[in-house]
């Protein structure tokens, strides 16, 4: 659609591994609007790590084989873009990510402080000026920039905290800081994958608060991955869920958690621990995806499934504005 | 709640010394101070608090994998508290201890069966026709069919793996159970069958559980009393319904307005908790939490308030909880 930021369509990724290939994302589609906060729902091994990492270009290149699709953003295939270029121009600049677990995404023999001049070194927003300062004068500019930045994540003490190293700061501080780098380039999309999994629940919620906040304020759009409706229902404007790989429902948040039209989100919402509803868990077990379900993948375990789910994957379709389900037997408003 | 408590540990503490370079002592790390609680039979108490808090620390003493530096953990009349790691061996046929993931200790290189076998050898000396019997009995609890005995665990499924090492833990009929972060890493799909499974196991043989997670919402739906830790203290215990619905103790607000809870306000619009929990190496002097409390007053720092059961059912370590 016109007007999107980035749009995958059609995208198939396969790995190799010792028993077979696995078909880990299998026709996805997912578009992302400028300026929206996206959420990526799914249980593991769904694909969305996959799919994240399919955009920045990231796949491990010995295992994984992208066998089809399209990603398209500003005007260009980033599938067709040559890794240097992709690296220069798209990659920690136009596209920053968030990562899971943000003790091991830092170097721990140098200093925070290096690390992030390193970065505006090669990323920073002045460099793409018309007429960008050099020498001191970038340094200079690029240490305001970052300072400010800092502060906006609200780290105390921004100076004193560039000269530590990162096993010294907090997970929290640590997450803060990913945060900070990821903003620091300008970018016009963040993907944020799994960016509170390993958190506490208090500091999850300031750091939700804190992603949330700025990236309206920067107008950037979010990709934010994670296996935690609660955490989605936070911060996301719409929301992706995906199955076994392949992507069953796209709906605004409150439409999603109100009117659910897959029997999937359906029952993912109903395994949510809750006084409602007690334990309900879904049956059966995330399908082996060396060789997976045909059609529909979600069929096995559905007990809505009929011949046709097991001949062909359910085409996408409009269930409400901006609410796209692909099934053949979606619920009705009364059973949502 | 008038019967005799299963378990009731008394000013139990776990300090662990922090060494130098050079290993010299240069402090304390204070994992459990001074906790204090009692468990009744075939109930579940959860205990809950964030990474650090030393929610497995005690879960870990009381089972005798460390020894507890002060304290009494009275059970079945006996103080097991100070005993060496070999005397407690005789315990575990009581006292059993679930980790994370059960499933993760089975051997590879052992049948289903044997792996089920084994505890009844060490333990008890019971014949191989009886052993087999109580084998059955265990694997057909825990949902899984005969036919798997004679597998091995790369074999089954992950999830079926987690019912084997269940299956193992109960082969002894244990009296109580200790499950460390038991759904931690689960979806959410298998999570909600895993709870099932527990409770039924509860009510079928009779278990006492003690619930160690982080997860508030899944401790809300399956424990009868709760004990919120933060950085080894007990700062609010009580039953569920009570703490869930009127919290005392100002941790324990925060703890609960933190989850986001869907179709409610959103916790990102009305939080307001700020920092993170100090090191345990060096905790602030008075109330542990003051340095994050949003009531904290100049007696906070003086004096650590100890646990009142000012409620009905309910206790809280606060000098200002009403």
């Amino acid at each position: 659609m016109d007007g999107d930021l980035i749009a995958v369509q059609d995208l198939r990724v396969s790995f190799a591994s010792d028993a077979g290939i696995a078909r880990v994302l299998d026709g996805v589609q997912c578009a992302i609007r400028p300026g929206e906060i996206r959420g990526l729902v799914g249980e593991s091994g769904c694909g969305k790590t996959t799919l994240a990492r399919a955009i920045l270009g990231i796949l491990p290149p010995n295992a994984a084989r992208i066998d089809s699709g399209r990603v398209t953003f500003g005007g260009r295939n980033l599938l067709d873009l040559p890794e240097a270029r992709l690296a220069a121009e798209v990659r920690g600049r136009e596209i920053a990510y968030i990562p899971q677990d943000p003790s091991t995404a830092f170097n721990p023999v140098f200093t925070i402080g290096t690390q992030i001049a390193d970065l505006m070194r090669w990323k920073s927003p002045l460099a793409r000026t018309a007429n960008p300062p050099t020498g001191r004068a970038r340094r200079e500019a690029d240490h305001a920039r970052v300072v400010a930045m800092l502060r906006q994540v609200q780290l105390p003490n921004p100076e004193a905290l560039l000269r530590k190293y990162p096993h010294e700061v907090s997970g929290g501080q640590r997450q803060r800081l990913m945060i900070a780098m990821a903003l620091l380039p300008e970018p016009k999309l963040v993907i944020a994958d799994e960016p509170t999994t390993a958190l506490d629940v208090t500091v999850q919620a300031q750091i939700l608060k804190l992603l949330k906040g700025l990236a309206r304020e920067h107008n950037v759009a979010v990709l934010f991955t994670t296996h935690d409706l609660g955490a989605a229902y936070e911060i996301c404007d719409r929301i992706t869920v995906m199955y076994a790989g392949q992507e069953v429902e796209e709906a605004p948040v409150a439409e999603f958690f109100n009117r659910p039209s897959h029997p999937y989100t359906r029952k993912l919402l109903d395994s949510l621990p809750s006084a409602e509803t007690g334990l309900r868990g879904i049956p059966g077990e995330i399908p082996r995806l060396i060789d997976p379900p045909p059609g529909c993948r979600f069929n096995p375990r559905c007990e809505r499934a009929s011949a046709v789910c097991l001949a062909q994957r359910p085409p996408p379709e409009q269930a409400g504005p901006g609410h796209v389900v692909r099934c053949h037997h979606r619920l009705t408003d009364a059973e949502a | 709640m008038s019967a005799a408590p299963i378990l009731e540990v008394r000013d139990l503490r776990k300090y662990f010394p922090v060494r130098n370079l050079w290993k010299r002592r240069i402090g304390w790390l204070r994992a459990l101070d001074d906790v204090s609680f009692t468990v009744q039979p075939g109930e579940i108490l959860g205990i809950v608090g964030e990474s650090g808090c030393g929610k497995s620390t005690l879960g870990k003493t009381l089972m005798g994998i460390h020894t507890a530096t002060a304290g009494e953990v009275m059970f079945q009349g006996q103080d097991i508290a100070r005993l060496r790691p070999h005397e407690s061996r005789g315990l575990r046929q009581h006292l059993q201890y679930c980790y994370q993931d059960p499933g993760a200790s089975l051997d590879p290189r052992w049948t289903i069966r044997a792996s089920l076998h084994e505890p009844l050898i060490v333990h008890t000396a019971l014949k191989e026709p009886e052993r087999e019997a109580r084998v059955r009995e265990i694997l057909a609890a825990v949902g899984l069919p005969e036919t798997h005995l004679d597998l091995y665990p790369h074999e089954i499924s992950g999830g079926q793996q987690r019912r084997v090492g269940l299956a193992r833990i109960l082969t002894l009929k244990p009296s109580v159970v200790i499950l460390d972060e038991p759904t931690s890493g689960l979806d959410v799909s298998v999570q909600a069958v895993i709870l099932k499974l527990f409770l039924s196991l509860q009510e079928q043989f009779g278990l006492t559980y003690l619930f160690v997670s982080h997860d508030l919402s899944v401790v809300r739906m399956i424990c009868d009393r709760v004990a919120v830790m933060y950085l080894g203290r007990v700062v609010e215990i009580g039953e569920t319904s009570r703490i869930f619905a009127t919290p005392r103790h100002p941790y324990t607000q925060s703890l609960l307005a933190a989850i986001p809870r869907i179709g409610g306000a959103r916790v990102t619009d009305t939080f307001s908790l700020e920092g993170e929990p100090p090191s345990p190496t060096n905790l602030p002097s008075g109330c542990r939490f003051r340095t994050r409390c949003p009531r904290a007053q100049a007696l906070c720092a003086q004096q650590d308030p100890a646990l009142r059961a000012d409620w009905p059912g309910q206790a809280a370590a606060c000098h200002f909880a009403e």
